[in-house]
């Protein structure tokens, strides 16, 4: 019988690598250069969001879920707001869901405008990333504008939206979204036709159609392979029911393909946005139920009802009727959903979060394998892994 | 779409709840059911999107184990629930979903849930050497341990943990009208 020797090297990859995005550790199997085994050492970031849930009201809940997928954070309170809503058995009124839609596309651009640029970055193109945050930065001033955070705007909240936008706004987005298309054109030119980004990214990590499925893969992974499945065309949430968009699809797959379905679907935004801004009309801003919602400030200067409102509401919180839910958003990076657990008191009983993200990771070893070292870096940018939702 | 749900055997209460379906099962039909779900071409639930547990210490059969599967070819979910006591075991799903892997190993971590037949069954979420399953209802919020570097020793030590003020759990109910119209009127009839 020959003997075959087995020679391969264990290499341990992160917690601390700028390619990591965040604190993933690694631990990669190699032969020579080529992957054997990845085996991604997830939890670093753990913060026991869904404990922590579970000691908070309904309304202390909300800002977690800014913190979970940290670039994307107006889709997760989406999604905890539509599950909360739908316990209470309570619609929002139109305003608020034409807002909702427009921020949630807001929130998708900021996110494939970080993801795109990143990912050039990884594959060794620097000028993308420049450009890119110089257009977050004019888009984080929308999120300024409305909640008073760049970020952890803790805006969509069980029952509608915090506040109204300010005066003057509508046509500042307007405005603004007529010019965005060009700044995609050139990001386009730097990226799409460039010879080193092609073979960095063309057929490497390619994964099929019924793979993807089979992965739990959601959003543009899945679409990439070819599946036109988006939630906010089969079971449309919210506004996304009056507005037309496209679904882009790839046809293999691979990092390529998934870095154009972010570009085109970049474009959809903008137009959903633009579609958004002809169909909003002025209106209530969250439902009028002050047993949900606070009351105006300035209410509370002469009304004591309104003033025992705010009191129960901001202490005990509104008692959430018994039952269970789950609700998913198209977050940017895939179906995000809360399964939301209520025993009738003001606190949840337990808060499942799905990040679209675990899944993607997940697979991470199967689509690396055969693959070289460096590619690893190229197939982890394109899946799009932020910690914050994944280690939860 | 109900009534070939209501076909199979093995599932039982099955509601239709508008956005999801959801049903019961009893923990030995699992790899049987989930095979037909996901083969049975009229029901296609060919994606497993998660696997999660509810804790209820109070009850003999304390966990509740909860599959949420989805069909793009009928738009529809369907939220499956099994019971299971303490120490039971529940057969793995990773010969049927490869997702589940993640899933499982996730429930074992945080709830103790133990999978036969999984392939690597380890903790995923916690720090290595963790003690516990912080997600059951008994598990402190603040948790057993804390971390600090020690300057002294030169390296980070795990010590258990200490509270400069305890955990304040105030609470605010109380006997004025409550926050819910349908809560309420349940306590009015009584």
């Amino acid at each position: 019988m020959k003997e075959i020797e087995v020679n391969t090297t264990t290499i341990n990859f992160g917690p601390q690598h700028p390619a990591a995005h965040g604190v993933l550790r690694l631990v990669v199997e190699l032969d020579g250069e080529v992957v054997e085994r990845a085996e991604p050492h997830i939890g670093l970031l753990h913060r026991g969001t869904e404990k922590l849930i579970e000691y908070k009201t309904y309304l202390q809940a909300v800002p977690y879920f800014d913190r979970l997928d940290y670039v994307s954070p107006m889709c997760q309170e989406h999604a905890f707001a539509l599950a909360t809503e739908k316990l209470l058995g309570i619609e929002v009124p139109q305003r608020a869901q034409y807002i909702r839609v427009i921020f949630a596309e807001i929130t998708r651009l900021l996110n494939h405008l970080l993801n795109i640029p990143a990912y050039a970055a990884d594959i060794g193109a620097v000028t993308p990333f420049l450009w890119c945050f110089e257009e977050r930065e004019k888009l984080l001033q929308f999120h300024e504008a409305v909640s008073g955070a760049r970020f952890h705007a803790a805006y969509f909240r069980p029952g509608g939206v915090h506040q109204d936008m300010p005066e003057g706004m509508e046509e500042k987005l307007g405005k603004h979204f007529e010019t965005l298309p060009k700044f995609i054109d050139d990001l386009e030119s730097l990226l799409t036709h460039n010879r080193i980004l092609r073979q960095r990214s063309v057929d490497i990590g390619v994964i099929s159609k019924d793979e993807a499925i089979e992965w739990g893969c959601t959003g543009p992974v899945l679409r990439s392979a070819g599946v036109p499945w988006d939630l906010r065309r089969s079971q449309p949430y919210d506004a996304y029911d009056k507005v037309e968009f496209e679904i882009p699809v790839g046809k293999k797959g691979d990092c390529f393909d998934r870095y154009l379905v972010r570009i085109e679907e970049m474009r959809q935004s903008i137009s959903i946005i633009q579609q958004c801004l002809k169909q909003i009309k002025s209106g209530e801003i969250s439902v009028i139920d002050n047993k949900i919602t606070p009351p105006k400030r300035s209410e509370m200067k002469h009304s004591m009802e309104s003033l025992i409102h705010h009191f129960k509401l901001f202490t005990e919180g509104y008692r959430v009727p018994e039952g269970e839910t789950y609700n998913a958003v198209e977050a940017p990076k895939g179906e995000f959903g809360v399964f939301l657990v209520s025993d009738g008191s003001s606190k949840p009983y337990r808060c499942k979060i799905r990040a679209p993200g675990f899944a993607h990771l997940q697979t991470l070893d199967f689509l690396s394998q055969g693959h070289l070292m460096a590619d690893i870096a190229a197939i982890l940018g394109s899946l799009d892994i932020v910690f914050g939702e994944i280690d939860r | 779409m109900l009534e070939e749900l209501n076909k199979i055997k093995e599932l039982n209460l099955v509601t239709d709840n508008k956005i999801f379906y959801s049903a019961v099962f009893s923990k030995e039909h699992l790899t049987k059911l989930f095979n037909e779900l996901k083969n049975n071409e009229s029901l296609g639930f060919n994606q497993l999107i998660d696997i999660t547990a509810i804790d209820h210490p109070s009850k003999e059969k304390r966990f509740e184990l909860v599959y949420i599967l989805l069909s793009m070819k009928q738009n529809k979910r369907v939220i499956l629930k099994t019971h299971l006591e303490e120490n039971d075991n529940i057969d793995s799903l990773t010969e049927i979903f490869q997702a589940s892997n993640w899933y499982e190993r996730e429930c074992y971590d945080l709830f103790g849930i133990k999978f036969n037949n999984h392939p690597d069954l380890r903790r995923i979420m916690t720090d290595y050497n963790f003690e516990g399953f912080p997600l059951r209802k008994d598990f402190p919020l603040t948790g057993h341990t804390e971390v600090r570097y020690d300057d002294v020793e030169k390296k980070v030590v795990y010590e258990p943990v200490k509270l400069t003020q305890e955990y304040r759990d105030f609470d605010y109910t109380s006997p004025w009208e409550g926050m819910t119209k349908g809560i309420d009127d349940q306590s009015e009839q009584e």
